[in-house]
């Protein structure tokens, strides 16, 4: 186990390296477009070929690896950060308040998020950069990703509030913020990390779905999601498996996030 | 008599009958749910197909040649300038069920088709003025319709007018087209059967249509009607993308059919609303032909047409594409495609290019989005390589897909937007279908609608041009505004045409008698002609 772990390890090092260097490693500009390459196979000038827009997939894969992997992340940190705030005041409050705030997060986590999402995006204004964009996508998500970790949050610092050594240190006299932040929230510790790394796919996945939709990250920045907008066409796909390329490197993150970082130890 | 003569001889009479074949079955897809089968109703595709198949029209547009021809009546004469039809029909025609056809359906269809409380949208083409309307039955075939406003191109609006029964006891099951309402199951399937009283008869004498039955399966999903075609259980695809049509042009290349070029065209327009709450820097840029003109020349159309549509499209002009033959401009040329005298022309409205970045005259980068609905494809894709040309004069775009409601909301109600990529799909070639687009007052002036009279000295001429050919019947008058009206919009380019779509279609070898068409439908306009030969007849 641990072998295969060290070896995850070394794939995801690599792929989050590859994306990192996307500005050394891509042959051309992943905006560039060669219009007299459209389609294109693999060749030496284009190792993974061009899309219907002869731009150079594997330089859109490098960069749109880097998007999704960096602000994934970032995504499921703020997420987290909310989770931790309001899952943590409900749990430590107890009685009516939290009961109240369970009821919102219920609440919250039955909105149709998809529509949510589409309708604040619609909202936002249009002469946004590319790169502003795909910050605010992830935001969103993060924004809107809070309530589920939330309740998992509420349930940890409830089972902590009840234990014995907390106990002990209210019974030595330990009140408020001081409870909390030197008893409580390093206990708390393994949950929030399980919940930012089971977050971290769940918004790449979300991401890949807005792009599939068209209102992901907005063009010409690439990103798994827009990436995975060209494989629609079954046909094509038969044709040109290599333009499976981003599902596999999807795939090959996904698996390697749930073996490194296994959400059951905790949750 | 010779072994190869004989096997000539048999595979002559096996040809000759296949093309008569009677019976059979013909499958295509609807892609949407029909939302009424009230032909008089009916605004969308779905129910459009079903009321081209089962619905007798007076006058049908031979969506081949584009001529008129009689149908339910065998002669018409337009008076009064376009008030008034006289009406001949065809004597000896019955309905589905049985009843006879005569002047009484005709003036109950339009009596009910007029009713201001229906709110048919095949009515109100025949709107043009207030009033009502009069129709006067002389006798069973003979009848004069009278309405309170010339109406141009009035012949030609009959197209859409299934006439429907005045006396049978049932009327939604009385039909005079080649089929009728045999099963409709929500969502599924609606199967249409052959009508045994239908009048027409071919050359040889025989009761037409060929076909037993159409069934329409209600499928949105292409890549499954792509798989049903390949695999023999749909038998025509109406509307393919480029991307399938070349796709399926690599397996089954006598299959497709590239008819030219549609009714269709894609175009981008600049917000020129006063109202809007855009920054006054960009509605002066907005508002200047020059600008227009020149985003215009610096977008490459040929690259749109060999790359988003794969060839299967051709740099647009204006209003009227090459398929309207009547009524397209062949004088005016899409504007060239030209950088470097797009720069110029912006140099002399005060531009100027610092570095890699254009500034207008008091040194605001030129930067502007583009909107356009989200899922389309070939749109998306030209809104990026849009964005790449005008990078190459300083300009900098940005594209937004936005859902369609939200889309939809910007460009006609919070006029929130600064430009906007859309699409005609037009059905009607006359350009009084265009009125609510070329009026300055009309809510889908997209460019600045709902004007109260008009802001510029060309939109008036628009507006007086647009009068002027609703106004009189002689139909090369009406080109002659018509074609003015064309220059103006290419001058002053308030759309910016890009491309006009093609007619893309395909058709199973095992239908005969399919000749796709240009205008929709594309492949079952002569439907009643149209049969089916065996899998066995066809590999003899």
């Amino acid at each position: 186990m641990k072998t295969l772990r060290q070896f995850v390890w070394g794939i995801l090092i690599l792929v989050f390296s590859a994306s990192l260097l996307a500005g050394l490693l891509a042959p051309t500009p992943y905006a560039q477009q060669f219009r007299d390459s459209t389609n294109a196979g693999p060749s030496r000038r284009f190792p993974l070929g061009t899309d219907e827009l002869g731009r150079d997939r594997l330089s859109r894969l490098l960069y749109g690896s880097r998007v999704s992997l960096l602000l994934a992340p970032a995504a499921a940190l703020l997420a987290t950060f909310i989770a931790a705030l309001v899952g943590g005041v409900a749990g430590y409050l107890g009685g009516w308040r939290e009961r109240l705030i369970v009821r919102s997060i219920d609440l919250f986590l039955s909105l149709p998020w998809l529509f949510l999402l589409i309708t604040v995006r619609a909202l936002l204004p249009l002469n946004v950069s590319p790169v502003a964009s795909v910050t605010i996508t992830f935001a969103l998500l993060g924004l809107l990703g809070w309530a589920g970790p939330a309740r998992v949050v509420r349930t940890g610092v409830r089972s902590l509030t009840s234990s014995d050594f907390v106990l002990q240190a209210r019974a030595c006299g330990c009140r408020g913020s001081r409870l909390l932040l030197m008893h409580v929230l390093p206990n708390l510790k393994p949950i929030l990390q399980a919940q930012f790394w089971i977050s971290v796919p769940v918004f790449i996945l979300a991401e890949a779905n807005l792009g599939l939709l068209g209102l992901g990250v907005a063009e010409p920045l690439p990103s798994w999601g827009n990436l995975l907008r060209g494989l629609e066409n079954y046909g094509a796909v038969r044709s040109n498996p290599w333009t499976l390329a981003p599902v596999v490197l999807l795939v090959i993150v996904m698996g390697s996030l749930q073996l490194v970082f296994p959400g059951e130890d905790y949750s | 008599m010779t072994r190869r003569s004989l096997l000539a001889l048999a595979a002559c009479l096996v040809s000759s009958h296949a093309y008569a074949q009677m019976g059979g079955e013909l499958h295509f897809c609807l892609r949407s749910e029909p939302k009424t089968f009230n032909p008089l109703l009916v605004s969308e595709e779905g129910g459009e197909t079903i009321r081209y198949l089962t619905g007798g029209v007076l006058i049908r547009v031979n969506r081949s040649s584009q001529e008129l021809q009689p149908e339910l009546a065998v002669s018409w004469k337009i008076l009064e300038g376009g008030r008034k039809i006289a009406l001949v029909l065809r004597p000896g025609v019955t309905f589905s069920d049985g009843t006879p056809f005569s002047s009484e359906d005709v003036a109950y269809t339009m009596r009910a088709l007029m009713d201001p409380d229906l709110h048919s949208p095949t009515g109100d083409t025949f709107r043009s003025g207030p009033g009502s309307l009069d129709v006067k039955v002389s006798d069973p075939y003979h009848l004069t319709i009278t309405f309170p406003a010339p109406v141009p191109g009035m012949e030609r609006l009959f197209d859409q007018v299934a006439i429907v029964s005045a006396h049978s006891p049932h009327k939604e099951a009385a039909f005079l087209g080649p089929f009728c309402m045999a099963e409709y199951k929500a969502g599924s399937y609606v199967l249409l059967r052959r009508n045994p009283h239908y009048w027409k008869r071919d050359n040889a004498g025989r009761p037409l249509p060929y076909l037993d039955s159409v069934r329409l399966d209600i499928q949105n999903n292409r890549d499954l009607e792509m798989l049903r075609f390949r695999r023999g259980q749909l038998h025509l695809i109406n509307n393919l993308d480029p991307e399938l049509f070349d796709q399926l042009a690599a397996e089954i290349p006598s299959s497709v059919h590239d008819a030219g070029a549609s009714l269709d065209s894609e175009f981008l327009w600049f917000n020129q609303v006063p109202s809007s709450p855009l920054p006054a820097y960009k509605k002066v840029w907005f508002r200047s032909q020059a600008f227009r003109r020149a985003v215009s020349e610096a977008i490459n159309r040929d690259d749109l047409c060999r790359v988003v549509y794969r060839g299967h499209a051709s740099p647009a002009a204006g209003p009227a594409s090459p398929a309207n033959q009547f009524w397209f401009r062949a004088g005016l040329k899409p504007h060239a495609f030209d950088p470097q005298g797009a720069l110029h022309r912006l140099e002399h409205e005060g531009f100027r290019l610092d570095g890699a970045v254009l500034r207008d005259r008091e040194g605001h980068p030129v930067e502007f989005s583009v909107i356009t609905n989200a899922g389309n494809k070939p749109r998306e894709r030209m809104a990026v390589m849009i964005q790449q040309d005008l990078g190459k004069i300083g300009v900098r775009l940005n594209v937004v897909t936005l859902d369609f409601p939200s889309l939809i909301d910007r460009i006609s109600r919070s006029f929130d937007y600064e430009a906007c990529l859309l699409g005609f799909l037009n059905d009607d070639m006359d350009p009084n279908s265009q009125m609510n687009v070329w009026l300055s007052s009309a809510s889908s002036h997209q460019w600045n609608p709902n004007q109260k009279s008009p802001e510029t000295e060309w939109e008036a001429k628009i507006d007086r041009l647009m009068k002027a050919q609703a106004s009189v019947s002689d139909p090369h008058k009406r080109k002659a505004s018509f074609d003015e009206v064309q220059e103006i919009v290419w001058d002053e380019a308030p759309f910016l045409y890009l491309v006009y779509k093609n007619s893309l279609s395909a058709v199973s070898a095992m239908v005969q008698n399919a000749h796709p068409a240009g205008l929709r439908p594309q492949t079952y306009w002569n439907v009643e002609r149209l049969s089916l030969v065996s899998e066995v007849a066809r590999s003899r």
